[in-house]
C-alpha cells in the first residue's frame, strides 16, 4: 500500500490536468473491469457488477486531482508570476520547489514583505526557474505545476504532497481489489477538478444516475492541537455527519457506523466547520440521492507535506470494502 | 485548405452599425426584451431554428448541411449591468440598487435611461461644494444617490423599473467607446458568425440573459442544447496601464491590441486544454493576433456551459476591453477583427478529433 501512495502522491496532475494520474490509476485497476471510460471532463469511471433486485447503483467518489499553481506572467527578469489552481495556502509557499507539467522545475519565494510577521498574499509569492531574462524562461502564461515534494516514509505514518485525496484514490484502488460477488453496481469515479468546486463529480453524477453516493477525501487533523469537533490521526476512519457543503444523509451514516461496529472497525464521526467533498454535488444531483463520505484523517492538508496513518487507511479500506460487498438498505 | 481561399471577415461599416445599434439598445439582466428583439430580427434571414426560452434566451440554430454534424454551441450574454428603480422619493427622485457587478465608486454623476420609456435621467449626489473633508475621502454609497429623472418624471418611474447606462456609441479611428461592450460585443460577433457558419456543423448559437447575475441564462441553454463542444463569446477587462511605480505590470489580464483573450482559467471554469490548443493553432496557421487572458478571477457563461448534464468541453474566448462595468467601454476595432476571424476559422477547421483524445 505504501508503494502505491508512493506512485499516486509522486505524479504531478493538478485539478484540470489529471491525464498523468489518470493513466497512473487505469494501470493499477484495468484488470478489474472491462468497463472503463473517460468522461468530458476527465472522470476515469470504472463499473464493477451488475445492479440485482435486492443491489443498488452506488457511485464512489475520490478525487485524482491535486491543488496547483498556473502562470500569470513572466517578468522581464525571469521570475515567473502565478495564480492558484485550488485552495493554495500563502503561508506553505516560500522556499517550496514546483515542478511543471512541461518539465520546468523551480523555487517559490517572495517580494520585500513590509512586515516579517504578516503572511504575503500569493499575488507578492512568485517562481524562480533558474531564468535570466524573461527570453531564457522556460515558462509562459497558462502553463501548470504542482509542488515538488517526494513520499516519505515515517513508519506507522506517512508524509507526501497531495495525500489529498490520492490516499482515497489508494484506498478506492485496494477496495475494488476486495470487491466479489456483491449485489450492486458499483461505479467507482476517480474524479477531476474536486479541488475547483467538486466540478468532475457533477457531470458523472449526472450521467451515472446513482442510487446512493460515497465520497472517499482526507479530512483535516488537528489532534496535534486538541481543538474540539476535529477528527485524530490513529483512530480510524471518519464517517462525515456535515461539512460545509453537506448534511450526510442520516440513514447513510448509521448504515456506516453499524456495518463498522460489525466488523469491529474503530471508527469517528466528523463534523467539519471547513471544505467539503464530492458527495456534496451527488446529493443534490438530478433528482437527488442519499449521500455520505468517509474521510481519512490528514494533517497539514493543502501544505507540500501532508501526514496520514496508514492503520487509519487500511482501516477505510476494511470499512468500505465491507459496506460495499454487502446489501445496503437504508 | 490554402490561407488564399480562407473567407477573411473584415470589421466595416455595416459591422459597426451592428454593434453600435446593439449597444445603443438596452438590457439590463433580467430585462433583456429590448436587445432581444433587436438580435432576433438580425439574425432572421441567416437562421434555420428561432426560438426563445422559458429563461429568456435567445436560442438560433444554423443547421448543417450534412448529417450527424458535430454540435458546437456558441455563447454570448445579452443582458448588461445596470440599475432598478426601488422607490420614489418625490420630485422625480428615485432611490434604486445596481444589477450585477456595478462598481459603487463610479456610479455618481452618470446620465441614465429609466425604463421602458426611456426616461432620461441622472445619478446624482452631493457636489463638491457641500462635501465635508471625509466625504471627499470615502467613496459615495449607493443610499446617499438618487437617480433624478426631473419634476417630469414625477410619478413616471415605480419600483421595479430597470434603468440602464444611457451613454452613446462613438468610433474614434481604431477605437469603439460605448456601454455594454460586455458583452454586446459577443453578440455581435455570434451575429456575424452565424452569417457565414460552414456547411459541416449544427452551429447552435444562444444569446443568453442574467449572465452578470450568475450565468444563469447559460445554465438552461446548455442543457437544452447539449452541443459536443462549447465557446463562451465574451469581453474581458484589460488594465494594460503603466504602473505608477515604473515596475512592470504583472496584472493587466490582458491588453487592447493584443487581439482575442483565448481563457485557460478563471475562478469557473479551467478551460478544456484541447480547446486551448486548438484556437492557438488556428490563431498561428492563420496568423491571427491572439494572447492568454492571465489566469486568475472572473468568469463567463462557460462557467456554466461546461459543467451541464454529463459536462461539455468548454472554452471562452474574449474581445479586450478597458473600463468594464461602467458607464463607458473601450474597445478595438482591431481587436473584434481578430477575434472574429479566429472564431471563424476555428469553426471551419472543427473536426471531431480534436475531442477524440483525453482531456489533459
Amino acid at each position: 500500500m505504501k508503494t502505491l501512495l508512493k506512485k499516486l502522491t509522486e505524479t504531478a496532475s493538478p485539478s484540470g490536468y489529471e491525464s498523468a494520474i489518470r493513466e497512473v490509476i487505469r494501470a493499477e485497476i484495468s484488470s478489474l473491469s472491462t468497463n472503463i471510460k473517460v468522461d468530458a471532463l476527465g472522470n476515469l469511471i470504472v463499473t464493477m457488477g451488475k445492479k440485482t433486485d435486492n443491489g443498488l447503483r452506488v457511485m464512489i467518489a475520490a478525487h485524482m486531482d491535486e491543488i496547483g499553481v498556473i502562470v500569470s506572467y513572466v517578468e522581464k527578469t525571469g521570475l515567473v508570476r502565478f495564480s492558484n489552481l485550488g485552495t493554495i495556502l500563502p503561508q506553505y509557499l516560500a522556499g517550496s520547489r514546483v515542478v511543471f507539467l512541461n518539465g520546468a522545475r523551480g523555487v517559490i519565494n517572495h517580494d520585500l514583505p513590509d512586515d516579517l510577521h504578516k503572511i504575503m498574499p500569493l499575488n507578492k509569492h512568485f517562481i524562480d526557474v533558474g531564468a535570466t531574462s524573461d527570453k531564457d524562461c522556460l515558462l509562459k502564461i497558462g502553463d501548470v505545476g504542482v509542488i515538488d515534494r517526494s513520499f516519505v516514509d515515517l513508519g506507522k505514518r506517512v508524509s507526501a504532497k497531495s495525500m489529498d485525496d490520492r490516499v482515497a484514490c489508494a484506498v478506492m484502488i485496494e477496495t475494488m481489489k476486495k470487491i466479489k460477488n456483491n449485489p450492486h453496481e458499483l461505479v467507482f469515479v476517480f474524479s477531476t477538478q474536486e479541488e475547483v468546486q467538486c466540478k468532475g463529480a457533477t457531470t458523472a453524477a449526472y450521467e451515472i444516475e446513482p442510487d446512493l453516493g460515497i465520497a472517499l477525501d482526507v479530512t483535516p487533523s488537528l489532534d496535534i492541537l486538541g481543538i474540539k469537533m476535529q477528527v485524530d490521526l490513529g483512530k480510524g476512519p471518519a464517517i462525515k455527519v456535515r461539512d460545509m457543503g453537506m448534511l450526510s444523509d442520516p440513514r447513510v451514516v448509521s448504515w456506516m457506523e453499524s456495518t463498522a461496529k460489525k466488523n469491529k472497525i474503530a471508527y469517528q464521526l466528523e463534523v467539519l466547520d471547513v471544505g467539503t467533498t464530492d458527495a456534496k454535488v451527488m446529493q443534490i444531483s438530478k433528482a437527488g440521492l442519499p449521500s455520505g463520505a468517509l474521510s481519512i484523517p490528514c494533517r497539514y492538508v493543502h501544505s507540500p507535506s501532508e501526514v496520514v496513518d496508514m492503520d487509519d487507511v487500511q482501516a477505510t479500506v476494511n470499512l468500505l470494502s465491507a459496506l460495499l460487498n454487502n446489501p445496503i438498505s437504508l | 485548405m490554402s490561407p488564399q481561399t480562407k473567407q477573411v471577415l473584415r470589421v466595416g461599416k455595416a459591422q459597426l452599425d451592428l454593434l453600435e445599434e446593439l449597444t445603443n439598445a438596452n438590457g439590463v439582466s433580467g430585462n433583456e426584451i429590448e436587445i432581444r428583439e433587436i438580435i432576433r430580427k438580425k439574425v432572421a434571414p441567416f437562421a434555420d431554428e428561432i426560438k426563445v426560452d422559458g429563461m429568456g434566451n435567445l436560442l438560433v440554430i444554423k443547421h448543417a448541411k450534412k448529417p450527424n454534424a458535430i454540435k458546437v454551441m456558441l455563447d454570448a450574454h445579452m443582458d448588461e449591468v445596470g440599475f432598478m428603480i426601488v422607490e420614489e422619493d418625490g420630485d422625480g427622485l428615485y432611490e434604486f440598487e445596481h444589477v450585477g457587478g456595478g462598481d459603487e465608486r463610479q456610479f455618481v454623476s452618470k446620465p441614465v435611461s429609466v425604463g421602458s420609456q426611456k426616461l432620461p435621467g441622472v445619478i446624482g449626489s452631493k457636489p463638491i461644494h457641500l462635501a465635508s473633508e471625509d466625504e471627499m475621502n470615502a467613496v459615495i454609497s449607493q443610499q446617499g444617490m438618487r437617480i433624478d429623472l426631473g419634476p417630469a418624471g414625477k410619478g413616471k418611474a415605480k419600483r421595479g423599473d430597470y434603468a440602464a447606462y444611457a451613454t452613446k456609441f462613438i468610433r474614434s479611428g481604431d477605437a469603439i467607446f460605448a456601454k455594454a461592450l460586455d458583452n454586446r460585443l459577443g453578440c455581435a460577433t455570434l451575429i456575424e458568425l452565424l452569417k457565414t457558419a460552414p456547411e459541416h456543423i449544427e452551429l447552435l448559437a444562444a444569446f443568453t440573459v442574467q449572465e452578470e447575475i450568475g450565468l444563469r441564462g447559460a445554465k438552461v441553454a446548455a442543457y437544452d442544447f447539449y452541443p459536443q463542444m462549447a465557446i463562451a463569446v465574451d469581453s474581458t477587462p484589460a488594465f494594460d496601464f503603466e504602473r505608477p511605480d515604473g515596475n512592470e505590470n504583472t496584472e493587466y489580464n490582458c491588453k487592447l491590441g493584443g487581439g482575442p483573450a483565448i481563457y485557460i482559467a478563471d475562478r469557473g471554469t479551467l478551460s478544456d486544454p484541447r480547446l486551448i490548443r486548438f484556437l492557438t493553432q488556428v490563431a498561428e496557421e492563420n496568423k491571427i493576433n491572439y494572447q492568454y487572458r492571465q489566469p486568475g478571477g472572473g468568469g463567463t457563461d462557460a462557467g456554466a456551459l461546461h459543467l451541464t448534464r454529463g459536462g461539455i468541453p468548454s472554452v471562452s474566448v474574449s474581445v479586450p476591453g478597458r473600463y468594464a462595468h461602467t458607464a463607458v467601454m473601450l474597445a478595438r476595432i482591431s481587436d473584434w477583427q481578430d477575434t472574429l476571424n479566429l472564431l471563424q476559422q476555428a469553426l471551419a477547421a472543427w473536426t471531431p478529433e480534436i475531442l477524440s483524445g483525453d482531456r489533459a
